[in-house]
């Protein structure tokens, strides 16, 4: 069938790309062929405005052992073990059916995991909306959660973690992030390679049908225009089915344990288009497939419809013929459907092709690499925004304040729980900590893993405030807190993900931040030592002509030697002496910048000026001394710390009253200079409770740590002397009201 | 020889393996169980775990009934064995009969996973022998549909037996009579929408629920000993 004119442009190409396949071809392609490069070209598949910039990302460690381009990155624990992980956007299909949108996303993360061979342990959400007063946002919030609860609790992936973030920015296109984490024996490593002439191409999972046709092209690669158009883009929506997932899970580990697969490779984006090129691309070889064989859902689907599908709960496995009747009997244990759809071919003409056939007859042939690693690379144009040292001079720094800051802090309280408590977030007796504190932290442990006493800890990390602001150096700062947060449970860092969430590429403003945030995360990692494992950039988060504010996303995952006792609690005991480590003022102009916090831009409007310096040498030796202090209490020794948490969001006053609530027990503190110390967001300190401050001083003597004793926690109220004076139960009682005020309850 | 679990797997099942873990804690040894099995000989006692037992489909438990396993967990019952159903095991021992009753969606129309305070009501359930009334333990729940309801006169014979076995202090999801758990008449059925298999270690932050799972276990070797 030759393609009726301007297709192409359909199906996202342009006419300069649609030159490229011709050239590629040397012809015309017919319309399935196009619909195959319409879908792997798509921005979302092929990262064609992001790739000559991902590549200055640092990506070696000692201890990778997958980095970026395969489903998911992988490093080597210890024990035996290797630990999995990586992070997604779904946020357009979020953006048109909340429910599904995000359901799939996490049926999708979890895909690349076990495809990795590894065992799905633990999920993380990282969700941004407009306002929750605006019934819009409500809606899409409660659908995005119960999609989540929906699919994640039945699965039976506990989800925990998180991060909540409401800003008017995100009222047109909301983002829905999501990390999974998962966990192998380090000898059950699977890469997704096709190898082997003769060996069958099988389907395992659920049927074929019409949903999310054109999803990463129609959806994930265009914007939303804010009329009608985008609420018709709702049948490129995937609707998923958990149960389903959860068969497929446990068959494909079983297939592995059993050393019955030659490579598995999970079906997302793009569906069998994706997942055929890219498996005989890695693997250098060719593959033949029959779409008549493929199981379908409904009758009368073309075969460009089968090949771009992107269906849910479906796994591609390539194994060889002998191993084929053992491979169909244990997917019949578990109910998983098993169907040869095809075979891998030799590598013929030096290109490894892709032949599509169609009972008999050759529909399709293109080289799989063209697909899967042909798309072009581009170069897109960069420009700083014209007004950007308007924002750096509008600096809320100075700003005047009179009178007390209760009402301020009280209106920064948040409390998460309404989000979580609807998730399991504790299967598999791993949860440590679960959502609401700095990090998680996990036993690494599972079914068919070896003992081991070691833990993993994981946080997720964002701050579009910053980012918006300078997102070079707000990245940096990201990258910062992250490993602050894992130093709270006593965990170092090992590898950071990235999900890098950004408006329409075509902008050069968008590139420029893009540009920026990727010098600024390569920068920061290499400042702290640490590999870039794996990624995701979502572009086209536009609406109604508006970018979104640079928006990164980070994973870091951290490692524990020895977890044998529960880690000091994000909160106050009474009696505790109260000590902020770290430098109290930056080196510079301005001791205690406000430029990006949660005070300026959500008390005061204020979005502009200059952020605060890192000092990265500064920043790992305050946060290396809090890590060892609480390593040494997870493995059964001293307790020189009884509560500690990260200064972040909303500076010093926010972590004092989270501190009070988490503890129910007040805190008076003296010697705060005013608001600028009370709300900076100046990285690089911690707060720590503690009944032996004397020898917590000593060691962050010893360790070049700056420490000062602020206060005590006692009584029922939080006194900054001067500044606030508050009960905890009013701060328990903002908290709470922050969503569960406008939420039904749970 | 130490008292031999059964723990029954249903495609969808997803707590088996905490589950068998926290029973061997409470000093039992565990094997899963396939649905498909039609036996459960050499088992002392049997455990229906947490989960979405064939995805939930039309309703917690309404297909897992019918599984080969189920008519083997009735005879196993009807013979006096300790069978005990956790969240979605309670929701099939309901859903076959075996316990009164029924488990609807939670009044807040959401899934809930917290930890919750329940209060033994009876200690002469398989689950609670030798346990005070009035102990309140702190176990975590985590469900959706797990509002119990019966009809009046159920309710009353449930009291009169001894069959209220645990009450939350603070209803989470509007049960009856806040009721956690409940038993059959002979005591030996019991299941419970909390988790005790979540509550079994102090690095994970109660152990409470290997105060049940102990008197199970000290059930099921008294049985054998019979």
């Amino acid at each position: 069938m030759t393609p009726p004119q301007h297709l192409h442009t359909a199906l996202g190409l342009s006419d300069e790309e649609l030159s490229r396949i011709v050239g590629v071809l040397g012809r015309e392609p017919n319309m399935l062929e196009l619909s195959l490069f319409g879908v792997m070209w798509s921005e979302h598949c092929s990262y064609k405005s992001s790739r000559a910039h991902l590549r200055r990302l640092p990506t070696e460690g000692d201890r990778v052992l997958v980095g970026p381009g395969e489903n998911a990155g992988v490093v080597d624990a210890g024990d035996g073990i290797a630990v999995a992980l990586r992070i997604e956007s779904h946020n357009h299909p979020s953006a048109i059916e909340p429910h599904e949108g995000a359901a799939t996303g996490v049926g999708g993360i979890i895909r690349d995991i076990f495809t990795m061979g590894a065992r799905p342990l633990a999920l993380m959400d990282p969700l941004f909306f407009g306002p929750p007063d605006d019934a819009r946002q409500r809606w899409l919030l409660e659908g995005v959660v119960s999609g989540i609860s929906a699919y994640g609790n039945s699965v039976g992936v506990p989800t925990v973690g998180g991060e909540l973030t409401f800003d008017p920015c995100y009222a047109g296109n909301p983002l829905v992030n999501v990390l999974c984490l998962g966990a192998l024996p380090k000898d059950r490593l699977v890469l997704a390679r096709a190898s082997g002439d003769g060996n069958l191409v099988v389907l395992l999972g659920a049927a074929t049908g019409r949903d999310g046709i054109g999803g990463v092209s129609v959806l994930a690669s265009a914007g939303f225009t804010g009329g009608e158009s985008d609420s018709a883009k709702r049948p490129n929506v995937q609707v998923g089915d958990p149960f389903e997932e959860k068969r497929l899970i446990e068959a494909c580990l079983a297939l592995l344990d059993a050393g019955l697969v030659v490579a598995l490779q999970d079906l997302g984006g793009a569906g069998l288009a994706c997942a055929t090129s890219e498996v005989a691309a890695r693997g250098g070889v060719g593959i033949d497939l029959d779409v008549a064989a493929v199981p379908r859902r409904e009758p009368g689907m073309a075969a460009w419809e089968v090949m771009t599908s992107e269906s849910q709960e479906r796994m591609l496995a390539v194994v060889a013929p002998a191993a084929w009747p053992a491979v169909r009997a244990l997917c019949s244990q578990w109910e998983v459907t098993a169907t040869v759809v095809g075979t891998v071919t030799e590598d013929r003409d030096g290109r490894g092709s892709l032949r599509i056939f169609e009972r008999g007859e050759l529909v399709g042939e293109v080289p799989a690499s063209s697909l899967a690693e042909g798309a072009p690379v581009y170069e897109r144009p960069m420009q700083a925004p014209p007004d950007l040292e308007e924002r750096q001079a509008d600096d809320p720094t100075p700003t005047e304040v009179r009178g007390d800051c209760r009402a301020e802090l009280q209106s920064l309280m948040v409390d998460p729980g309404w989000v979580f408590r609807q998730y399991d977030h504790e299967l598999f007796l791993n949860t440590v900590l679960g959502p609401g504190g700095d990090a998680a932290l996990l036993r690494l442990a599972g079914p068919g893993l070896p003992p081991s006493e070691r833990g993993v800890a994981v946080t997720t990390d964002s701050a579009p405030r910053w980012c918006a602001v300078d997102p070079r150096r707000g990245v940096a700062l990201l990258v910062a807190e992250g490993i602050a947060n894992l130093a709270c449970v006593g965990a170092r860092p090992a590898a950071v993900v990235n999900c890098l969430n950004f408006g329409n590429p075509e902008h050069p403003e968008v590139m420029w931040q893009f540009s920026e945030t990727v010098d600024g995360l390569a920068e920061a990692c290499r400042a702290f030592g640490l590999p870039v494992i794996g990624g995701n950039v979502s572009f086209y988060n536009e609406s109604t002509g508006v970018d979104i504010p640079p928006t990164p996303v980070l994973g870091l995952l951290g490692l524990v030697e020895r977890l044998r006792e529960r880690p000091p609690p994000p909160a106050f005991f009474s009696g505790a002496s109260v000590l902020l480590l770290g430098e109290r003022r930056a080196r510079g102009a301005i001791g205690h910048p406000l430029a990006g916090s949660r005070w300026s831009v959500e008390c005061r409007g204020r979005r502009g000026g200059v952020l605060p310096p890192l000092d990265a040498e500064a920043h790992l030796r305050v946060c290396g001394l809090v890590a060892s202090m609480v390593a040494e209490t997870l493995a059964g020794g001293a307790r020189l710390v009884g509560g500690v948490h990260d200064v972040s969001g909303g500076g010093l006053a926010v972590a004092l009253a989270e501190m009070a609530v988490a503890g129910g027990v007040g805190v008076r503190v003296a010697g705060i200079e005013g608001h600028e110390e009370l709300f900076t967001e100046l990285p690089s300190r911690l707060l720590v409770a503690s009944d032996r401050p004397a020898e917590v001083c000593a060691r962050a003597d010893a360790a070049g740590v700056e420490a000062h004793v602020i206060g005590v926690a006692e009584g029922g109220d939080v006194r900054v002397e001067g500044l606030v004076d508050v009960s905890v139960e009013a701060l328990r009682t903002s908290a709470g009201a922050a969503l569960g005020g406008r939420l039904e309850p749970v | 020889m130490s008292v031999r679990v059964g723990v029954v797997v249903f495609p969808g099942t997803n707590c088996e393996h905490d589950t068998v873990a926290a029973l061997e804690r409470a000093g039992a040894s565990a094997a899963l169980v396939w649905h498909t099995a039609e036996s459960l000989e050499g088992f002392d006692a049997v455990v229906l775990p947490g989960g979405f037992a064939h995805g939930d489909y039309l309703r917690p438990g309404a297909i897992a009934r019918f599984s080969p396993v189920m008519g083997a967990v009735a005879r196993f019952a009807a013979a006096g064995g300790p069978v005990i159903g956790i969240c979605n095991g309670f929701q099939v021992l309901t859903e076959a009969g075996l316990l009164p009753g029924a488990l609807v969606k939670n009044r807040g129309l959401r899934f809930v996973c917290m930890p919750v305070d329940v209060r033994v009501e009876s200690g002469s359930s398989a689950l609670t022998a030798g346990v005070a009334p009035g102990t309140v333990l702190r176990i975590p729940v985590n469900h959706f549909s797990g509002s119990y309801v019966c009809d009046d006169r159920t309710l009353r014979d449930l009291w009169d037996w001894g069959g209220v076995v645990l009450r939350y202090v603070e209803n989470p999801n509007g049960s009856v009579d806040d009721i956690a758990g409940v038993a059959n008449a002979e005591g030996n059925v019991v299941g419970l929408m909390p988790h005790p298999e979540r509550a079994s270690d102090t690095l994970l932050g109660s152990v409470d629920g290997l105060v049940l799972l102990r008197a199970l276990v000290a059930t099921a070797a008294g049985v054998r000993a019979a």
